[in-house]
């Protein structure tokens, strides 16, 4: 018995066939799980044009915020921000979900500043949903993934636990913490992808199967707690900023009502409840056996390894506007529900506090991230991309991140179209994915402005213009917004021609701002660029100084201070980013045998084989990588031409 | 730096007497060696057979003064060392004939190779075998660590060990910095501006440590450098000669014939030195001044010694302390020529060595060249534990970690915010990296999380 459907769309003609009970859709991009990884990779397909499925285990758990319900950061703010210069979704919705609109490090200097909301995850999850649902080019549909179709080293598509077929020449993989998931508290343990969700095992033993190297990371959310049983009084509060910074440029207002975060920390108390009850935890027991997330460990890692410490901190964040539930960041951990209320309880403010969900740790299989291209791309098998914690990392924005990435590289491929790829020297986004290829990972990757060699140039505010040209040629995004930023970068180059030409007198007016900015007055004419220069002297200052500085675009002022004020650093990473430029256009050859290559150690040739790069500048990466194994690399190649 | 030059270097250690050997290699060996060997049975030593040795005296083109009776062997490529031509001068004259030789052959176009350069070439064109792959990799890894001609072991074990040291603590620095940058919202604090400043300067005084030896090793390599400055028609080129007492330089009245720097070697207590005789320093719109006076700037730069020729029979005028101040920072001495008449020059601060000369009468030079030899000394003996050898490429690196590690101090007071120290410490550390042959961009973070205690 067999049927088939056909439903027009565009010009192409989409197919689900029923052949012997089993149906069989074909599509051009098919993504498989709807995480922050997998939503910005169907989107991204969809809106290049290709027929795009997503998969998922549950359509309730679309876009889920399943640890912190914030978003962004420092470093994790300057990849949203990409994500959006790109046309991805996470900073728009960030935006309009958030309770708490706040900009870390702002004492510090712009390329270190993060955009950060905490947002109602409720909220998050009904608007991502809403928006991929109403795609014209996108289907979502319910469904556990259990084998990938592999033809002649090409992905063909998938089966699901009903036998379904999915048909697509390219298929990007963003499972999360689903493969071989196992949930930790205290003693016991089970299979789950996230609390209470089924862990998906079968399409982990088909990747085994298929050849992939895979590890075996931890993470772990911290406890729930009943708001109302919170004594907030003795907490410190923190709101948000008074003018909130978006992350979106194309955000204009905030729309929902604000919220605190309430910072309390831990005592002697809880870490003498720690301490003598060490053994129970699943960490320390010996049970858990994958590598932890180094930078949010368990609350038992914290108090164990640092012992000097007498407090660890601990904030309290609302979990959304309905809900009573409070994230209790800083009191993650393993052990079992009885100890992790005397473990709460012992906190200042949460004496009588009502655990309603526990805290748990969670191990699961990720995909050495060394077996893919630049594209992220399995080397395996063609067409199959793999996103997000699957490749070793962690985060909602490393997520998205990878998942706008490939997503944008499996379009590229059904269209035939060179790869998308950024470099170190653009984006985060580069430096992420240049890490994990390169130099894999032992931990649960996370992004730090100082992974970031050239971080002084790769900041938020310039996130657009960092991206601009390449967004337009892909069609990522609209030409209202490109000519916007192009009109904005020439106001940019001609406000900063204007500060350097035009000098000031040294009127009284401009000495009593100088003065009030911390710097000496002036006694003959000098450049407004140069009084910009001094310490202390801003943008705010300017407006005092400059007549027309009022009058200009904020973006644009932002910039005309940045470039202005930074330029000697700023040319010094431009400079080096040229030489590393030269040793980047030394390409390896992808058929290269590193065998053949003289005199390098077998240690090193063991990383060159494994990681593939393609060109000098990539090796030199390479951990472990010596000046000597470098040059006896580039002299090989010089032999080659 | 290209690999097509022709390059020279002396390539037995220096020391008095005995032969010195003096290899060149590149495509225009055997016509550099030509243009400044005469040999004794006539001919031209460019039509001369592959591997043939030839007897004759090395002659100065210009004066056609006869430097130094030598022994020339000529190889052609591919079979020799580097498999480029390549000609071996065996001098017998001792170190000054020794460098003047090689001051000739770089008149001539040869450049002075960098350490190890030979044996890049030799590598380069294939003519080591890339089976001895270990070798190899030595050789390369010469050029970054110490030169291999005049590291022993023990030193190139010295000072990676102190470089290392330094890169540790700068490291330790960033560490700190970029913990509290990278986690705002953890309980960790930013070094403070005096903590900052105490690190700092505690680095950059291990980087001064480490470049008094270069004074140590520079001397042994490559004698002391010293140039005669002053603005124009102070009697440079009178002391030069004084100092030289032979005719070298064109001395007349007219401000500013000397317009090239010119080089001598003289031999004090065994060790070279070598004069630099500059322009005079004026303004002025002759074109030809123009690059001689920029050129003597350069040469303060590059001077071990400065020193400062001042008429004493006038006051000091703008220019001349315009000289001073060029040369502020160096080891300078204020030489006040022309004693034989009465001192008009008045008491200055700096230099604070000062002596008085008659070039005309030949008064006080010998007070100089003991006060000369004295400086050299104090850097021929190494001073102190760090005296490591420390060659003119490690002299650069020191100096630009340096630099960026003053740069880091201002930046400080200047309450700059701390990505900005950041970056000058990484500067400074990638630097000395060029040294060891280390970097340490995953480090950072490795010893953030080993060292602060960061997580929700």
């Amino acid at each position: 018995m067999g049927f088939c459907l056909l439903r027009d769309c565009k010009d192409l003609m989409i197919l689900v066939i029923c052949v012997r009970d089993c149906l069989n859709y074909i599509y051009e991009v098919i993504v498989v799980g709807a995480g922050h990884a997998g939503v910005e990779a169907a989107l991204v397909s969809a809106n290049l044009g290709c027929r795009t499925l997503l998969l998922t285990i549950s359509m309730d758990t679309i876009a889920a915020m399943p640890c912190s319900p914030s978003i962004g950061g420092i470093a994790k703010g300057q990849l949203v921000k990409e994500i959006d210069a790109l046309g991805g979704i996470m900073a728009k919705v960030a935006d309009q979900t958030a309770i708490q609109f706040r900009v870390l490090n702002t004492s510090k200097g712009p390329a270190v500043h993060g955009t950060r909301t905490q947002n109602d995850r409720h909220l998050y999850h009904t608007a991502v949903k809403s928006i991929l649902e109403r795609h014209p080019d996108l289907d979502i549909r319910q469904a556990m993934v259990e084998r990938l179709i592999v033809e002649d080293g090409r992905v063909a598509g998938l089966i699901d636990n009903f036998d379904n077929h999915y048909h697509a020449k390219a298929v990007v993989l963003a499972t999360g913490t689903f493969l071989h998931g196992l949930i930790h508290i205290g003693k016991r343990s089970f299979p789950a992808g996230r609390a209470w969700e089924f862990s998906s095992d079968a399409l982990a033993d088909d990747l085994k199967r298929l050849g992939f190297q895979m590890g075996r990371f931890k993470t772990g959310t911290p406890p729930r707690l009943k708001r109302s049983s919170i004594d907030f009084s003795s907490m410190k509060r923190q709101d948000g900023d008074d003018v909130p910074g978006f992350f979106s440029s194309a955000t204009t207002e905030v729309m929902l009502p604000q919220r605190s975060c309430y910072i309390t920390g831990t005592n002697e108390n809880t870490h003498k409840v720690i301490a003598e009850n060490i053994k129970l935890s699943p960490l320390y027991s010996g049970a858990i056996k994958g590598t932890p997330a180094r930078y949010c460990p368990s609350l038992e890692d914290k108090v164990m390894k640092f012992q000097d410490r007498d407090s660890h901190q601990v904030v309290l964040e609302p979990e959304g506007l309905e809900t009573e539930e409070i994230y209790a960041s800083g009191l993650g951990n393993s052990f079992p529900p009885e100890f992790q209320w005397k473990i709460v309880r012992s906190v200042k403010g949460l004496e009588d506090a009502e655990i309603i969900r526990h805290s748990y740790a969670i191990e699961y299989d990720y995909c050495l991230p060394t077996q893919f291209f630049h594209t992220l791309e399995t080397r395996l098998i063609k067409g199959l991309y793999m996103a997000g914690q699957i490749n070793g990392t962690s985060g909602y924005e490393e997520a998205a991140a990878q998942g706008i990435w490939a997503g944008i590289n499996a379009a590229l491929k059904i269209k035939e179209m060179p790869p998308f790829v950024l470099d170190r020297y653009e984006a985060y986004m580069g430096v992420m994915v240049d890490d994990l290829i390169t130099k894999g990972t032992d931990v649960p990757y996370r992004m730090f402005t100082s992974r970031a060699e050239y971080r002084l140039l790769l900041r938020e505010d310039n996130a657009e213009y960092r991206l601009m040209d390449k967004a337009q040629k892909l069609g990522l995004i609209d030409k209202a917004r490109y000519d916007r930023l192009t009109e904005e970068l020439l106001q940019i180059r001609e406000n900063i021609e204007r500060m350097e030409k035009v000098y000031i007198k040294p009127y009284e007016k401009i000495n009593k701002a100088l003065v009030k900015f911390g710097s000496s007055p002036i006694h003959e004419a000098a450049s407004l660029a140069n009084l910009l220069r001094r310490p202390g002297i801003n943008g705010k200052a300017m407006e005092l100084i400059d007549p027309e500085w009022p009058c200009l675009d904020p973006r644009v002022t932002r910039q005309v201070e940045i470039e202005i004020k930074y330029e000697g650093y700023l040319k010094k990473q431009l400079h080096d980013i040229e030489q590393l430029k030269d040793m980047d256009r030394v390409k390896i050859p992808c058929d290269l045998d590193f065998d053949q290559v003289p005199g390098i150690s077998n240690e090193i040739r063991e990383k060159l084989n494994c990681i593939r790069p393609v060109s000098l500048a990539q090796a030199s990466r390479i951990a472990g990588m010596t000046p000597a194994g470098l040059s006896v690399l580039m002299l090989f190649l010089k032999g080659r031409h | 730096m290209s690999d097509k030059d022709t390059i020279c270097a002396v390539s037995t250690p220096p020391g008095e007497g005995g032969i010195g050997i003096i290899r060149i290699s590149g495509r225009d060996a055997v016509r550099i060696a030509g243009t400044i060997f005469r040999p004794r049975r006539g001919g031209d030593l460019q039509s001369s057979a592959s591997h043939t040795i030839h007897y004759g005296h090395v002659i100065d083109p210009c004066t056609a003064e006869t430097i130094d009776e030598v022994l020339v062997s000529v190889m052609r490529a591919p079979a020799t060392y580097t498999r480029e031509d390549v000609v071996e001068i065996n001098c017998h004259g001792g170190v000054v004939p020794l460098w003047r030789t090689i001051g000739l052959l770089i008149q001539a176009g040869a450049r002075q190779a960098e350490a190890g350069e030979f044996t890049k070439r030799a590598f380069l064109n294939g003519r080591i075998d890339l089976a001895q792959a270990e070798a190899v990799i030595d050789i390369i890894r010469a050029k970054t660590e110490l030169s291999q001609r005049s590291a022993n072991e023990q030193l190139l074990g010295g000072l990676s060990r102190d470089i290392s040291g330094l890169m540790e603590r700068i490291l330790r620095i960033i560490t700190c910095i970029d913990a509290a940058l990278d986690f705002p919202d953890e309980d960790i604090e930013m070094p403070s501006g005096e903590s900052l400043e105490e690190g700092i300067s505690s680095i950059i005084r291990g980087i001064d440590g480490l470049l008094s030896g270069y004074i140590y090793g520079s001397v042994l390599r490559e004698g002391v450098a010293a140039a005669i400055v002053g603005r124009t028609n102070v009697g440079k080129s009178s002391l030069l000669n004084a100092l030289l007492r032979q005719n070298r330089a064109i001395v007349t009245e007219i401000p500013g014939t000397t317009r090239d720097v010119i080089e001598e070697f003289i031999n004090i207590s065994g060790i070279p030195l070598k004069i630099l005789d500059t322009a005079g320093i004026r303004h002025t719109h002759d074109m030809a001044e123009i690059e001689g006076v920029k050129r003597s700037l350069a040469v303060i730069e590059s001077a071990d010694i400065v020193l400062i020729v001042m008429d004493g029979s006038q006051a000091l005028t703008p220019e001349d302390y315009k000289v001073i101040d060029k040369a502020k920072g160096k080891t300078a001495i204020g030489v006040i020529n022309k004693s034989d008449l009465p001192k008009m020059t008045g008491s200055f601060e700096w230099p604070k060595i000062q002596m008085e000369v008659s070039c005309l009468t030949g008064a006080g030079l010998d007070l100089l060249k003991q006060k000369l030899v004295e400086l050299m000394k104090k850097g021929a003996v190494p001073p102190g534990e760090h005296a490591w050898a420390v060659n003119r490429r490690h002299k650069t690196i020191l100096e630009q970690s340096k630099a960026n590690l003053e740069r880091a101090l201002s930046n400080v007071k200047n309450c700059l915010s701390p990505e900005f120290i950041s970056e000058d410490l990484r500067g400074a550390m990638s630097s000395l990296g060029l040294i060891t042959g280390t970097t340490y961009t995953e480090d950072i973070l490795d010893r953030i999380f080993s060292t602060f205690c960061i997580g929700k």
